[in-house]
C-alpha cells in the first residue's frame, strides 16, 4: 500500500509541475505591456464600485452544511458497503435505516424550505 | 537518514509551518487556505502510515467539506477579507510559555510509552481493514448503536444549521 | 518477463527496470524512476488528448447546428486546436489590480491538477493502470475537492464581483451534486464488495448498467454537472456572470480552466465505462489483454458522445431549476435506488441469475413510481399563471377607435 501511496504522490507532484511549467512557459513567451486600465477589474466597462469581495447569502452556508452531513454519511457507509456481502439481512437493514435517518432529515429540510433558491 | 525519514520530516514541516501561519496570517481567508494546506499535511502523514482509507477522508471530509464550509461561513462574515493587523496580542509571551510547558508535557508523557520506540506495524492488505471496519459498524456486539447515533447526530446538525441560517421572517 | 505481445506496456517497465538496475542503480531509485516516468508519460498524454477532444466537440457541436465546424487547419480541421495552443501560448497575462497573486496564479494549476489525478487511478487494461488503491472510489470523490478549491480560490483571488459571485454559485453547484453522485458511487461499491476500480471492473460480469441503470443514470447526470458542462454551465452564464470565475484570467491561465473542463468530463466518461460499462471487458479480453483498452476507448468514446448530445441539446438551467433537480429529484432518487439494491442483492444473494434480474426489475419499477410521483407534485405545484390569457386581437369598440383617431 505504501508503494501505492508514493506512486499517488509522485502524480501528485507531476500534475502539479506539468501546468505550473506551462503556465510559466507561455508567461516567458508572452508580451507583457501593461497599463493601468488593462489591468484594472473587469465590470462591463463600468467604474468599480465598492469592494469585489462582497458577503454571500446564509443559503451558501445551508447548502455546505447538508453536503457535510452527506459527506459524514459517505464515510460510514463505504465500509458497510465494502463488507456488504459478509452482511446478514438484519446487519443490511441496520445500513438502511442509517440512511432512512438521514432521508428524514432531508425532507425535514425540504419541508422548512431549506433547500430553496430564493 | 533513510529517504522515508525525509519524506517524514517535509511533510511534518509542512504541516506544522501551514498550521503556524493559520494562526498568523493577517486576513481571515489566508488562514482559511492555510488550514487546508496543514490538513492536507495530515492527509500526508496517513498516506505515509499506509493508512488508505483515512487519507481519503482526511481529504474528502476535511479538504472537500469542512473547509469549504469554513470558506463559506468566512464570506458569510462581514469585513473578513479585509487585513486585520498585527495577529500578536501583548500578552504573547506568557501564551508561548505555556504552550512550551504543554508540548514539554506532552513529549515527557509519550516517552513514558513503550509503543513509541516501536516501528509502525505494517497493516496487512487493505480491503481486510475496510471490511472488518465495515462489519464492526453494524454487528450487534460491536459499535452498531454509535453507527446508528451518529446518523441522528447527522440529522440535528443538519436541523440546527437550518434553523440558525434559515430565513425567520419568511417562516413566520 | 511478460510476454510483449501480451502487454508491451508491462513489458517496456520490466525492460526499463532491468536496465536501471544493471546500470549499477538501487532497486528502489529504479523504481521511483520508472514511477515518475510512468506518471509523466500519462499525464502529459492526457493533456495533449485534451487537443483532440476540444476539436471533437467542436466539429460535433458544429455538426448538430448545421454548421461545419473547424475545418481550415489540417484535414477535417483536425489541428485547429493545435494552432490554438500556439497562440494562447503568446498571450499576455493580464492579472487585475488588487488581486491575491498567489492564490490567483495557484488556480489554474489545481484545476487541472485535480483532473489529472484521477487518472491515476483508473484502470485502461487488466495491467495498465497507475495503482489500484482499495479506496479508489472515495479517492475520486476526494481529489474533486480540489477542483471545488481551485474554483473558490480564482474567485476569491481575481478581486471581480463576477468572478466572485460564478465561484460562490459553482461551489454550491458542485457540493450539492456531489451529494447524489456519491450516493450512486455506493451501489456499484455495494455490488462488487471492494471500492479498488480494477477490482469493480473484475468483478462485472455483467455490467452494472444493467444491474443499477438508476444509480447508472443519477452518476451521469451529476458527472456531467460536476464536469460545469452545459445545460449546468450556469458558472459561466455570459448574460449573468460573463464568465464566472474565470472572468478575470487571461492566456494559458485561462486556458488551464478550459483544458481542465474538457479533460474533466471526458475522464467523467472514462468513469462511467469503469464503473458502470465494464471497463476494459470485452470478448477475448483474458487472450489479449490490450483489448481492454480498446473496449475502453469505445465505451468512453460513446459515453462521451452522449455528453456533447446533451450539452448540444438542452437549454441551460436556471440555477433554483438546476438546485431543485439536485435536492428534489436526484438525492431522494439516488437513496431510494440504493436501498432497493441493498435489499434486493441481499435477498437475492447466491442466485446470480435471479439477482441481475431482480435488480433490475427493482431498479426500473423505482423509476417508473418515482417519475408518477415527480408528476404528480408537478401538477400540485404547477404555478399559478400571472394573468389570464388576454385573446390576441379584440374587435375595437367605437369608443376607443375613437379616442385614438
Amino acid at each position: 500500500m505504501l508503494t501505492a501511496w508514493l506512486y499517488v504522490g509522485i502524480f501528485l507532484v507531476v500534475a502539479v509541475l506539468l501546468p505550473a511549467v506551462a503556465i510559466a512557459l507561455a508567461g516567458i513567451l508572452a508580451p507583457k505591456k501593461s497599463n493601468p486600465i488593462k489591468t484594472s477589474v473587469y465590470e462591463c466597462g463600468i467604474e468599480v464600485v465598492g469592494p469585489a469581495r462582497v458577503q454571500i447569502k446564509a443559503q451558501y452556508y445551508i447548502y455546505a452544511m447538508v453536503f457535510l452531513v452527506f459527506d459524514v454519511e459517505m464515510v460510514l457507509l463505504f465500509p458497510w458497503a465494502v463488507a456488504f456481502k459478509q452482511l446478514p439481512l438484519f446487519a443490511v437493514f441496520e445500513g438502511i435505516l442509517f440512511l432512512l435517518i438521514l432521508l428524514g432529515g432531508l425532507f425535514y429540510a425540504w419541508r422548512k424550505g431549506a433547500l430553496e433558491w430564493f | 537518514m533513510s529517504a522515508f525519514q525525509i519524506v517524514f520530516l517535509l511533510i511534518a514541516l509542512l504541516t506544522l509551518f501551514s498550521a503556524l501561519m493559520v494562526v498568523f496570517a493577517r486576513k481571515t481567508i489566508h488562514s482559511a487556505f492555510w488550514l487546508i494546506l496543514a490538513l492536507f499535511g495530515v492527509a500526508a502523514t496517513f498516506a505515509t502510515l499506509a493508512a488508505s482509507f483515512f487519507v481519503v477522508i482526511q481529504v474528502a471530509v476535511y479538504i472537500g467539506a469542512i473547509a469549504i464550509l469554513i470558506i463559506f461561513t468566512v464570506m458569510l462574515t462581514r469585513r473578513s477579507m479585509e487585513e486585520s493587523g498585527d495577529q500578536l496580542l501583548p500578552g504573547w509571551g506568557w501564551a508561548a510559555l505555556v504552550v512550551l510547558i504543554v508540548f514539554g508535557g506532552l513529549v515527557f508523557m509519550l516517552l513514558q510509552w513503550q509503543g513509541i520506540f516501536q516501528p509502525p506495524q505494517v497493516l496487512t492488505a487493505g480491503g481486510e481493514n475496510l471490511e472488518n471496519l465495515g462489519m464492526a459498524l453494524v454487528m450487534p456486539d460491536r459499535y452498531v448503536i454509535p453507527f446508528e447515533v451518529a446518523s441522528v447526530l447527522l440529522v440535528a446538525a443538519m436541523i440546527g444549521a437550518i434553523y440558525v441560517a434559515g430565513d425567520h421572517k419568511k417562516r413566520s | 518477463m511478460t510476454n510483449w505481445l501480451e502487454d508491451p506496456i508491462r513489458w517496456i517497465a520490466e525492460w526499463l527496470y532491468s536496465v536501471l538496475v544493471g546500470w549499477g542503480i538501487l532497486p528502489s531509485v529504479a523504481d521511483v524512476i520508472l514511477m515518475i516516468t510512468g506518471a509523466a508519460i500519462l499525464s502529459t498524454l492526457a493533456l495533449l488528448w485534451v487537443l483532440f477532444l476540444i476539436w471533437f466537440e467542436r466539429k460535433l457541436i458544429g455538426r448538430i447546428q448545421d454548421r461545419f465546424g473547424p475545418n481550415r487547419v489540417g484535414p477535417w480541421g483536425i489541428f485547429q486546436s493545435v494552432a490554438d495552443m500556439i497562440k494562447i501560448f503568446t498571450k499576455e497575462y493580464i492579472t487585475p489590480q488588487g488581486a491575491d497573486k498567489v492564490l490567483y496564479n495557484l488556480a489554474p494549476v489545481l484545476a487541472v491538477a485535480s483532473v489529472l489525478l484521477i487518472w491515476a487511478v483508473l484502470p485502461f487494461t487488466r495491467s495498465i493502470m497507475g495503482v489500484n488503491l482499495n479506496v479508489g472510489v472515495v479517492y475520486i470523490v476526494a481529489v474533486g475537492g480540489g477542483g471545488v478549491l481551485a474554483i473558490l480560490m480564482a474567485g476569491y483571488a481575481s478581486n471581480n464581483k463576477y468572478a466572485f459571485l460564478g465561484a460562490s454559485r459553482a461551489v454550491a453547484q458542485l457540493i450539492s451534486y456531489e451529494v447524489p453522485m456519491v450516493i450512486s458511487l455506493l451501489v456499484p461499491v455495494l455490488l462488487a464488495g471492494s471500492m479498488g476500480l480494477n477490482d469493480i471492473v473484475q468483478a462485472q460480469s455483467v455490467p452494472y448498467l444493467v444491474m443499477a441503470p438508476v444509480a447508472a443514470l443519477v452518476f451521469f447526470i451529476t458527472s456531467m454537472a460536476e464536469t460545469g458542462r452545459a445545460p449546468f454551465d450556469l458558472v459561466e452564464a455570459e448574460s449573468e456572470l460573463v464568465a464566472g470565475y474565470n472572468t478575470e484570467y487571461s492566456g494559458l491561465k485561462f486556458g488551464m480552466f478550459f483544458v481542465g473542463e474538457f479533460l474533466h468530463s471526458f475522464t467523467a466518461a472514462l468513469l462511467f465505462a469503469v464503473l458502470f460499462l465494464g471497463g476494459w471487458r470485452g470478448p477475448f479480453v483474458d487472450q489479449v489483454p490490450l483489448l481492454g483498452l480498446v473496449y475502453l476507448f469505445i465505451k468512453t468514446m460513446v459515453i462521451y458522445f452522449l455528453i456533447i448530445l446533451v450539452r448540444a441539446s438542452v437549454p441551460r438551467f436556471r440555477i433554483d431549476q438546476m438546485m431543485d433537480l439536485n435536492w428534489k429529484v436526484l438525492t431522494p432518487l439516488s437513496i431510494l435506488s440504493f436501498l432497493v439494491t441493498a435489499v434486493i442483492a441481499k435477498v437475492l444473494e447466491g442466485q446470480f441469475l435471479f439477482q441481475v434480474l431482480g435488480l433490475l426489475a427493482g431498479n426500473v419499477i423505482l423509476l417508473v413510481l418515482f417519475m408518477e410521483w415527480g408528476e404528480r407534485r408537478n401538477k400540485r405545484n404547477r404555478r399559478p399563471m400571472v394573468s389570464q390569457p388576454r385573446p390576441l386581437a379584440t374587435p375595437a369598440s367605437d369608443e376607443t377607435s375613437m379616442a385614438q383617431s
